[in-house]
Formats: structure tokens, C-alpha cells, sequence
């Protein structure tokens, strides 16, 4: 009784029954891309492991050059099960990236960012640019050699971008120079700034796509698509995705755990042979082609300028591809996609390879 | 009243002629430095003998381009005398203007020492410069040799080149560290030069394969002794048998003081051994190493000390002390090795590890103390840190089974709650299809 009660109690204020039934009204179609629809999910569930395993990580964590490099090898060599913790939330900020990139491809292929859910895809070009963000910004927290001169180079590729690019370089930096004040930055970035951003942007893309529900791909006709309910079909399944992804970190983690490197030293040599982090390759592969001079402009503006102008075209897809019944916009779409994707992975390939 | 345009076009004239006139200025300046330069840098020496088809004689001229003394505003004329204005060859090598000529061998110290021995003009080019080199020369057996009348010896051009004399911080100077071995190897490994004077030829060639050289000629390293660095330069003489510590112990100063506090000082003294050179040779030396102690078949302890006797205990016990640290410290850095590529955060304690390093360092300059106690004053510290790295590295091989071990079982978990999930995910799907089918 006391349990009704409380139900009801809630229900009153909260409007928990409207939310239940709408909940238990929710559909997913049923069909043969149904698949991609779990990638949007995993990268759900892989950010929440990102913010449990960083809370935890805070607790040890001290964000200068004197302690940064220390505090971490305190938490994988004395905190109980910090190995386990930071090796987690390692790997998961990879699959994260790995997941979103599938995530986003899917929606790209699949047309569902045909009206009206242009702001659904803008709100996750968006969040694919803030985890990108969030990547680059945690790999310096260990203040180790590898990152150190990893965001040395990062840094430099912003400085040249024509006019905006010193600022923005001495806006990052917090000076001219990779520092402890680099990294204080970078931490505030990324427990402050783009977790608080990264949170709205999620909720407006959960909400959006709870309101529009699920996009059913134009190849195939919405009536004839069978539907499954979303609570407890598809949460089911996403559950079972989500323990197995348990499963695969704690995997990666036990028998691959994540190396901390050699304390960052200024006055050291680069690394022979360093190389970004694998989702910046193709990037900074394509910068290493690219002549010296094209015409009378700096090779490597040139190519910093371009992936700038590709990332801009990416928020107006849905402009320029707003119909199925444009057919030969739809082929140049599926082709531009191809390309981009085959580039990528080419490149990403090129960049280990050599 | 004046209009504008008159306003602007004497305003324009009163400019012209302003720059008309500063333009005159600076041409006439120009022309009048020029003038002053050209004639207080004549020099007629310069001029006839870069003309001159003899290589004898031209070459002072082309050479001196590159010479320091060039470079610090002298001429021939500071060193040879005469007039460098004069137009005539009599004019320019009038013995009235103070010319000298050409130094004889035995001159030619006191050439160069008067001004390279005067304090008060050498303050005037270089106030760090020594002008004690003239004095010192004259201690060295060149010197002393030179002094006796013997002219085959080096005296300051035999070194220092002449006409073309370059600054001894220059990488092309016949001083410069990593030439001096060559530049005294000129004389003293010609078999024949030095027959007459009695004394072997082969040090250069020895020196090459010597530690020494590997690291001047190798490593680049330009603090690397060479010849000048045990010897001398000016005052180049062989180290006497009881000063060859000295020597040595510039740089290795512990093994030096440890030496003279052993009981190896006194039977060397006695015996007119070489102190460092006897077991390490001179100028063949090559770099130390763990055989060389001991009472193996390379020890070179084994050249004076025989089986049983005190000395031989003593090296034979030194050796097994310094055995027995390098197998722990090869045991310890194996299994940290081994944890580190397994993927296990070790770097402490192989940074810790350094303590056994330099424990094995300190043993082996220890060993020139000739007390086996004082080894293993450090080899003892040494063995524990050694240890407790192998510890570590245990601790990290059993702490990357218990984490996998521990995977085995949350992954059975994991599977396990998969599975549970997958079943019940059935159960509803079939009651769904029996009651509802799909929605």
C-alpha cells in the first residue's frame, strides 16, 4: 500500500505514468538494417562508462605537469583495481569513437537524416566533434611523452590555419609552448566544458529521436515494415550488447592494459616515428602527402583548410539531400559516402603501415 | 598673401635641395673611408707573393686568409718586419724597417713568444690566453732537444701550422682535439723520423684502437683524452713512472685516490711499475672489463700474484662479489623485463633498479682499493636493491595472473548474465507471439 502510495504520489508530480505509456508505445522497425539502430545505443552506454570510470579516476587524479604523470601511476600500480579503471576507460573512449564513426556512417547511408530530423543529425555531427574533442584533450592528462609531443603537433596543425590559428593555438596552449598550464587546460576541457556541452547535446539527440522515432530506411516502404517494441524487445537486446561490452573492455583491459609511457620532458627529442591516435591518422597521413606547395599556398593549410571545410559541409548533408526521389543525388551521396569512408580506413592503413 | 600651389612648390624645392645635399654628404663619406681603408690595409707582401708562380712563395700569402692573426687585424710585417706600404720588393724588405725574414728553426719560440710571451700585448687580442707557452716549451723534451741544438724537433709551427694558424675552438685546426693525434702522429709515427731519437712509432696506431679514441673519433666526445691530454701540449714530455696516477687520475680521479691508498702503491713504487699503465697499458688502452679482475686466464691480476698468495685471494674474492651482483641485477632486469611487455606498469621499479646499477659501478672503480671489504660495502646495498626489483617484478607477473585468472571469472559472469538476459528476452518473445504476436 505505502509503495501505491508513493507511485502515485510521483505519478502527480512527475507525469511517470504519460512518460511510462509513451514509453510502452515506442516502436522499432523491424528489417534488414535493423542492426545499425544498436550503434547509436553502444555509444550511449560507452559514454557512461566514460563518465563512471573518469569520476572514479578524479579522485586520484591531479592535474599538473609535477603530478599528473605520478598520480596516474599511483592509480595503476597502488590503487586497488585502478589499473582496471583506467585501462576501462581507456579502451571505451576508443570504442566510443569507434562506435560513433559506425553510428554515423549508418545514419548516412541509411538516409536518416531525411526530414525531419535535421537537427538529430546536426546534434550528432556535433557530439562526433565534441568526443573527438575529448579524446584529444584526455590523452595529454597521463603527461606522458607520447602525449606530450602528440599535442605539441596537434597544436601546431590549429596554429596554422590562417589568421585564427596563433590565437587559437595560444588560446589552447594557455602560451606558446606545450606546459603544465597546456595541461590544467586541457583538464578543465574535459571534465568541465565538454562533459556539461556533451550532456546537452545528448539530451537534445535522445529527445529528437524519441520524438521522431526511429528512421526507417527510403529503400524500404514504412508500412510494410514489421515493428518491434522498443521496452522490453529492443532495451533487452541493448542490454545484452551492453554486458557483452562489459565483457570486452574488462578483456582489453586485463590482457592489453593501457601503457603509461615515459614521463613527458620538454627538453627531450621527439619520438622517432610518432604518430597520432588512430582516428586522427588518416588526417595526419593525408597532411604527410600533401606536397609542400600547391600553387602558392602552404601544402599543409591547404590540407588543414580542406578536412575544416569537409567537417562545415557535414552540418548541411541534410540540406543538400533532403528527398529519395532525387536519384542521382542519391547515388552521388552513396559514392561521396564510399569515397570517404574508403579514404579513411585507406589512410588510417597507410598511416600504420608506414 | 602666397597661394597653395606657390606654398607646395617651395616646400618641394626647399626638399630637393635638403636631399640634394645629404646625398652629397654620404657620397663624399663613403669616398673618404674608402680612401682611409685602402691605405692603412696595403699591403705589398700580400700582393707580390699571392702573384708569385713558386708555391713556396705564394702559398703564405693564400694561406694567410684563414689565419687568426688575419683575422685579428695583423699583417706579415707584425712577425717579419719591413714596410707592407713600400711598392718595391728592397723598399718592402728593408732591413732598416726592422725586416727579419724568414726564423730559423731554432728561432723559432722566441718569434712567436715575443708577442705570444707579453702579458700586457697578448691582454690586448685575448686576455684568457696563457703566455707562458714560450717558458713551458722549453721544459718539454722538444724543447730541451731544440735547446741542445737539434733542429728534427717540433717547435711551435710544427703544431700550430704556419701562415694559415687557426683558433683551437676551430674543428679545421691542426689542435683542434680530434686532430691533435694526427697532427703529433705526423713525426712520431714515421718509423724513420723517429729512429734517430730512439723511440717507438706505433702510439698512434695504438691509440686508435684505444677507448680513448673510440670516444673522441666515434662518439665525438671532445672531452675524450688525446695525446696533448696526458702529455702536454707545450711542454710535451712522457709522465714519469710514479706521476702516470697523476695522469690518469685527472679525470679518474676516485680510481687515482683509491689506488694511492692501496697496497699496490708501495709494491709498485718498489717494483718501478707504472702505476695505471701496468694493468691498462698507455696508449693501447681499452675499455675495462669484468675479466680483467679476478683469477681467470685474462685477470691481469695473475701477472704478479700467484695461486694462494694474499693478493690472488683478494681479486679472486672481488671477482665473485661483483659476479654474483651482476647475476642478480641480469636476474632482476629479466623479470622486469619480462612484466613490462606483458603490459605491467614497472617503471618504478626499474627506475629503482638504478640503485643496483650504480652499486655495480662503484664496485668495479672499488676494485683500485685492492679491499675486498670496501666492495662489498657497496655490492651489499647493491644485491638488495637488485632484489627488491626482482621482487617487483615477481609481484607484477603474479599480479597480471591474478588480473587474467580474474577475467576468466567475470567473464563467465558476463556470459552467464548474457545469457540469462538473451533467455529472458525469449521467454517474453514467445509469450508475446502466443498472446499478442509481434506489435
Amino acid at each position: 500500500m505505502r509503495i501505491e502510495h508513493l507511485t502515485a504520489w510521483l505519478d502527480e508530480r512527475l507525469s511517470i505514468s504519460t512518460l511510462a505509456a509513451m514509453v510502452q508505445k515506442k516502436e522499432v522497425p523491424l528489417h534488414r538494417h535493423s542492426i545499425w539502430y544498436y550503434f547509436g545505443g553502444m555509444t550511449l552506454f560507452l559514454f557512461a562508462v566514460q563518465v563512471v570510470t573518469g569520476i572514479l579516476l578524479l579522485l586520484y587524479y591531479r592535474p599538473s605537469s609535477e603530478g599528473a604523470f605520478e598520480s596516474v601511476q599511483f592509480i595503476i600500480t597502488e590503487v586497488k583495481f585502478g589499473w582496471l579503471i583506467r585501462s576501462i576507460h581507456s579502451w571505451s573512449a576508443n570504442l566510443m569513437i569507434a562506435t560513433l564513426f559506425i553510428h554515423m556512417f549508418s545514419v548516412f547511408f541509411l538516409r536518416a537524416y531525411y526530414p525531419p530530423r535535421e537537427i538529430t543529425w546536426i546534434s550528432g555531427v556535433l557530439l562526433l566533434f565534441i568526443v573527438i574533442c575529448f579524446g584529444f584533450s584526455g590523452y595529454l592528462l597521463p603527461w606522458n611523452k607520447l602525449a606530450f609531443f602528440a599535442t605539441k603537433v596537434g597544436t601546431e596543425i590549429v596554429g596554422v590555419i590562417p589568421i585564427v590559428g596563433r590565437p587559437m593555438l595560444r588560446f589552447l596552449r594557455g602560451g606558446n609552448d606545450v606546459t603544465g598550464a597546456t595541461l590544467t587546460r586541457f583538464f578543465g576541457f574535459h571534465v568541465a566544458v565538454l562533459p556539461a556541452t556533451a550532456t546537452v547535446l545528448i539530451a537534445i539527440h535522445v529527445l529528437l529521436v524519441q520524438l521522431h522515432g526511429m528512421s526507417v530506411p527510403p529503400s524500404l516502404a514504412e508500412q510494410s515494415v514489421k515493428k518491434m517494441k522498443f521496452v522490453p524487445n529492443f532495451l533487452l537486446r541493448d542490454l545484452i550488447g551492453w554486458i557483452l561490452a562489459i565483457g570486452v573492455l574488462a578483456a582489453l583491459a586485463a590482457l592489453f592494459p593501457w601503457e603509461l609511457g615515459e614521463k613527458a620532458d620538454a627538453f627531450a627529442p621527439a619520438p622517432a616515428g610518432i604518430k597520432p591516435e588512430w582516428y586522427f591518422l588518416f588526417m595526419f597521413q593525408t597532411l604527410k602527402l600533401l606536397p609542400a606547395k600547391i600553387w602558392r599556398f602552404d601544402g599543409e593549410v591547404i590540407g588543414i583548410m580542406a578536412f575544416n571545410f569537409v567537417a562545415l559541409l557535414l552540418f548541411i548533408v541534410p540540406f543538400v539531400d533532403r528527398s529519395p526521389q532525387n536519384a542521382r543525388r542519391r547515388l552521388a551521396f552513396n559514392l561521396i559516402g564510399i569515397v570517404a569512408l574508403l579514404f579513411i580506413v585507406g589512410m588510417t592503413i597507410v598511416g600504420y603501415v608506414t | 598673401m602666397q597661394t597653395d600651389r606657390q606654398i607646395n612648390a617651395n616646400r618641394d624645392v626647399a626638399m630637393m635641395a635638403r636631399w640634394s645635399v645629404a646625398i652629397i654628404l654620404r657620397i663624399a663619406t663613403v669616398l673618404l673611408l674608402f680612401t682611409l681603408t685602402s691605405a692603412q690595409k696595403k699591403s705589398s707582401c700580400i700582393e707580390c707573393h699571392s702573384k708569385l708562380e713558386d708555391p713556396r712563395l705564394s702559398a703564405p700569402a693564400k694561406l694567410f686568409d684563414n689565419d687568426i692573426h688575419h683575422a685579428r687585424g695583423l699583417s706579415c710585417n707584425d712577425c717579419h718586419g719591413g714596410d707592407p706600404n713600400a711598392d718595391t720588393k728592397e723598399g718592402a724588405k728593408d732591413p732598416r724597417k726592422g725586416y727579419l725574414g724568414k726564423p730559423k728553426t731554432l728561432d723559432i719560440p722566441a718569434y712567436c713568444g715575443k708577442c705570444h710571451s707579453d702579458a700586457n700585448l697578448m691582454k690586448r687580442f685575448n686576455p684568457s690566453l696563457r703566455v707562458d707557452q714560450e717558458r713551458e716549451y722549453y721544459t718539454s723534451v722538444h724543447g730541451k732537444l731544440l735547446k741542445s741544438g737539434e733542429t728534427r724537433v717540433a717547435t711551435c709551427i710544427s703544431c700550430h701550422s704556419v701562415h694559415g694558424i687557426r683558433a683551437i675552438t676551430d674543428p679545421l685546426a691542426s689542435v683542434y682535439p680530434s686532430n691533435v693525434a694526427e697532427t703529433c702522429a705526423k713525426c712520431h709515427a714515421s718509423a724513420d723520423y723517429m729512429r734517430g731519437f730512439g723511440i717507438p712509432s706505433d702510439q698512434f696506431d695504438k691509440y686508435k684502437t684505444s677507448v680513448h679514441a673510440k670516444a673522441l673519433y666515434e662518439k665525438q666526445d671532445l672531452s675524450a683524452p688525446t695525446c696533448n691530454d696526458c702529455h702536454g701540449n707545450h711542454g710535451a714530455t712522457p709522465p714519469g713512472i710514479t706521476s702516470v696516477a697523476n695522469v690518469c687520475g685527472q679525470c679518474h680521479a676516485r680510481q687515482a685516490e683509491l689506488f694511492q691508498t692501496s697496497p699496490h702503491k708501495a709494491a709498485f713504487d718498489q717494483r718501478q711499475f707504472g702505476e695505471c699503465i701496468k694493468c691498462h697499458s698507455n696508449h693501447a688502452i681499452a675499455k675495462p672489463n669484468d675479466e680483467m679482475i679476478g683469477t681467470g686466464e685474462k685477470s691481469v691480476c695473475i701477472t704478479c700474484h700467484t695461486a694462494g698468495d694474499k693478493g690472488f685471494l683478494a681479486a679472486g674474492a672481488m671477482r665473485a662479489r661483483i659476479d654474483e651482483l651482476i647475476g642478480s641485477l641480469d636476474k632482476s632486469t629479466q623479470i622486469l623485463d619480462r612484466a613490462e611487455r606483458a603490459g605491467m606498469e614497472v617503471s618504478r621499479p626499474k627506475f629503482e633498479m638504478k640503485d643496483a646499477t650504480d652499486a655495480l659501478t662503484h664496485a668495479r672503480v672499488l676494485i683500485h682499493s685492492s679491499s675486498t671489504a670496501e666492495v662489498d660495502k657497496v655490492v651489499a646495498p647493491g644485491l638488495t636493491a637488485s632484489v627488491k626489483g626482482y621482487q617487483a617484478g615477481m609481484a607484477a607477473l603474479a599480479e597480471r595472473r591474478f588480473r587474467r585468472e580474474g577475467l576468466a571469472v567475470s567473464l563467465v559472469f558476463i556470459l552467464f548474465l548474457a545469457g540469462l538476459v538473451y533467455l529472458k528476452l525469449r521467454q517474453i518473445e514467445s509469450r508475446q507471439r502466443g498472446g499478442y504476436g509481434d506489435a
